[in-house]
């Protein structure tokens, strides 16, 4: 039936489809005449050459394990949940409303509540659609897409207008009080004796997007209502037939999805900004879409994509500080990884199962 | 509101619904076709900085114009390789061409004029000017037609009477010409259009092309004609709003020029005002920016009127060996 083996399958195939996207990478920077095995260096050096570029890396790392989640947990019950950055956003709005409600005595007891609300909200934002596709049949692409661009009006008009600081020129919050201040790497490092840079944003919500990989873990291949969510992704008919409903499926594992995006809102608002300012998603809520494409849906598979992306992240900062190649590289890699692994899997997986077929013949 | 303050914001929503009305027509030739498209925002932004590139490098619209189409066409090819060929999700695809073209413009854009991805700016015939109809000066000062006349018809680049005009053609190819009844075949029912000899692979391709060439026009359009020069991230959306206008059209080409019409209005009363009270409420600009993507999920909801996609829609076509 395989027509290879499973290592292939996990491993080989998405590093061939990495490196060719590293490869028509490179050729973009040597079209703009820089080389890129000096852009290479200075990634890797500007990303894990220092506690500050680790820091970075992993605060980046911590975003896109979230938004990949949120996508891996859709892509289990078959639904593309495009929605990530508004539902992100969302979770932003979550975050900052517990945050700002009451004086908080200790992070301790601010940062659950503030899972609370960062869930909350951004399962909210996924609820509507999730209701819509179940219901009447709209499809779940376009209705995420559209809001997003909802969640991107209604975020402004809500920074602008509603909860903006007094007397504040930015549209954003008040600052959070110091009793909802995430500890940093270097406030957890430096009782353990290690210096960690005490600049970067890498916060205790790494650990909490880990506890998250291994929730996932246990969901999707341990409980009841992963094995649902997997069957109705396999085979919606078969699915309904063995009794699932797919209505409440659909609505569950949107639900679920939308939390994990709104989460992402502990690392970047509470831990990082630690007030709700103006696009604070940044485009996250779309690279977990490349995360969870190359991570085959599955945690750890997600936490190495989401590792490569921080590195990428924090890697293309240092490029567009040092070698004048902007950013948007970044982009053009995120956007070949999406293309290679999701779209053109065939193209690379046809030869692949070709060369095993010739040297095992059945 | 005077006379003359909705004569230009209706001139405004002329200017406005041109890139949406070719998108959305690009889009309802792939759809048809069975290839969904949320690639539109990104052919559009590639088109529109190649052409502008171009443009300000030669001095001449025309062939920036042709750089563009070209540009667009090529990212359409992608998407036909990704979904028709290797049979890959199209859904997918189409993000990756967004993330592709948002992430190149910029990266090119740097690196040939060094503005931080914007071009220069274009002016002469570097842009598509204004089309003065005969007499417009004249008949301007006639009360109420002559305004009409002068701002409302007149006046504006060549591309947007094109895209006028796509519509009937669109309208024609599709629903008139055997060439349509094929390609809408092709998104119902793949499997009818090869038992009757006819290559499903080569009409898809074909719609792709289409989609790619309209696609092209409207970047072309957002960057030479409506502004003098391309900026980074420029289409600002516009690909989802055609999507958006596409649906609210059903997949209509009359349909599709009342809903960009209307998306354009409200973006020309949103560019005008900065907020709007009606009967007491005040409605913020930013509602007037979601309103086409509330306008569209409410249809998509299917309570007012359903809208069904083309039945093959996003599914590839394998051919029974």
């Amino acid at each position: 039936m395989d027509r290879m083996p499973k290592w292939a399958d996990v491993l080989l195939i998405p590093l061939i489809n990495l490196l060719i996207a590293f490869a028509l990478s490179g050729l973009v920077i040597l079209a703009i005449g820089k080389d890129p095995v000096v852009a290479l260096q200075t990634m890797v050096q500007g990303s894990f050459g220092s506690t500050n570029g680790i820091g970075y890396t992993l605060y980046y790392t911590t975003n896109f394990i979230f938004t990949g989640l949120a996508v891996a947990i859709a892509f289990h019950a078959r639904l593309f949940n495009i929605g990530g950055e508004g539902q992100a956003a969302l979770g932003g709005l979550g975050v900052a409303l517990v945050c700002l409600s009451i004086q908080w005595p200790h992070w301790l007891i601010a940062l659950p509540a503030a899972m609370v609300g960062g869930a909350v909200f951004g399962a909210a934002w996924a609820f509507i659609p999730a209701y819509l596709q179940a219901k009447r049949g709209s499809h779940i692409v376009i209705t995420t897409i559209m809001f997003n661009f909802i969640a991107a009006a209604l975020m402004g008009y809500l920074l602008v207008e509603v909860i903006k600081a007094p007397g504040s020129m930015a549209s954003e919050t008040s600052p959070f009080p110091p009793g909802a201040s995430l500890p940093t790497f270097h406030e957890m490092l430096a009782p353990l004796g290690i210096e960690f840079n005490r600049n970067t944003p890498a916060n205790v919500s790494f650990l909490v997007a880990l506890a998250c990989l291994v929730f996932f873990w246990a969901l999707v291949w341990r409980t009841r209502l992963g094995y649902e969510i997997r069957a109705f992704g396999q085979s919606e008919s078969a699915a309904i037939y063995a009794g699932i409903n797919p209505v409440k499926i659909t609505v569950i594992a949107m639900l679920i999805s939308g939390a994990f995006a709104g989460l992402m809102a502990i690392n970047n608002v509470m831990g990082e900004a630690e007030r709700l300012i103006l696009n604070s998603v940044e485009g996250a809520g779309f690279i977990g879409i490349a995360v969870a494409l190359m991570g085959r849906s599955h945690p750890v598979g997600i936490l190495l994509a989401a590792l490569l992306f921080g590195f990428l992240y924090q890697g293309g900062a240092e490029l567009s500080l040092w070698e004048n190649i902007p950013r948007e590289l970044v982009i053009v890699i995120q956007a070949l990884v999406i293309l290679l692994t999701g779209a053109l899997d065939g193209m690379v997986r046809g030869p692949v199962e070709k060369l095993f077929a010739k040297r095992k013949p059945a | 509101m005077d006379f003359l303050t909705i004569i230009q914001i209706l001139d405004s929503t002329m200017r406005l619904a041109t890139p949406l009305l070719l998108a959305c027509l690009a889009g309802l030739f792939s759809e048809r076709a069975g290839i969904f498209d949320i690639g539109l925002e990104g052919k559009m932004l590639a088109a529109a900085f190649l052409s502008a590139a171009v443009a300000a490098a030669t001095g001449s619209v025309w062939l920036g114009f042709l750089a563009g189409v070209g540009a667009s066409i090529s990212l359409a090819l992608i998407h036909g390789l990704a979904s028709i060929t290797f049979r890959g999700d199209q859904l997918i695809s189409g993000v990756a061409i967004n993330f592709l073209a948002a992430g190149l413009t910029v990266i090119v854009g740097q690196s040939w004029f060094g503005l931080g991805g914007r071009t220069p700016s274009l002016a002469g015939d570097a842009r598509f000017n204004p089309l003065e109809w005969p007499l417009a000066e004249t008949l301007a000062d006639i009360p109420v037609a002559g305004p009409l006349y002068a701002e409302l018809i007149s006046g504006h680049s060549i591309l947007v009477y094109v895209a006028l005009l796509a519509v009937p053609t669109s309208w024609y190819i599709l629903f008139r010409t055997r060439f349509g009844l094929r390609l809408r075949a092709v998104g119902e029912n793949p499997g009818a259009v090869d038992t009757a000899g006819i290559s499903v692979v080569r009409l898809r391709f074909t719609a792709v092309i289409i989609c790619g060439l309209l696609c092209g026009i409207a970047g072309a359009y957002l960057a030479t004609g409506l502004a003098a020069g391309f900026v980074k991230d420029m289409t600002a959306g516009r690909g989802f709003i055609a999507l958006a206008a596409l649906i609210f059209a059903k997949w209509r080409p009359w349909h599709a020029l009342y809903a960009c019409l209307l998306f354009g209005f409200l973006e020309a009363i949103g560019n005008r005002y900065q907020s709007i009270e009606l009967a007491g409420f005040i409605l913020p600009v930013q509602f007037m920016q979601a309103l086409p993507y509330i306008l569209t999920v409410v249809i998509l909801a299917g309570f007012v009127g359903k809208a069904i996609p083309p039945r093959a829609g996003g599914a590839p076509y394998v051919k029974e060996r």
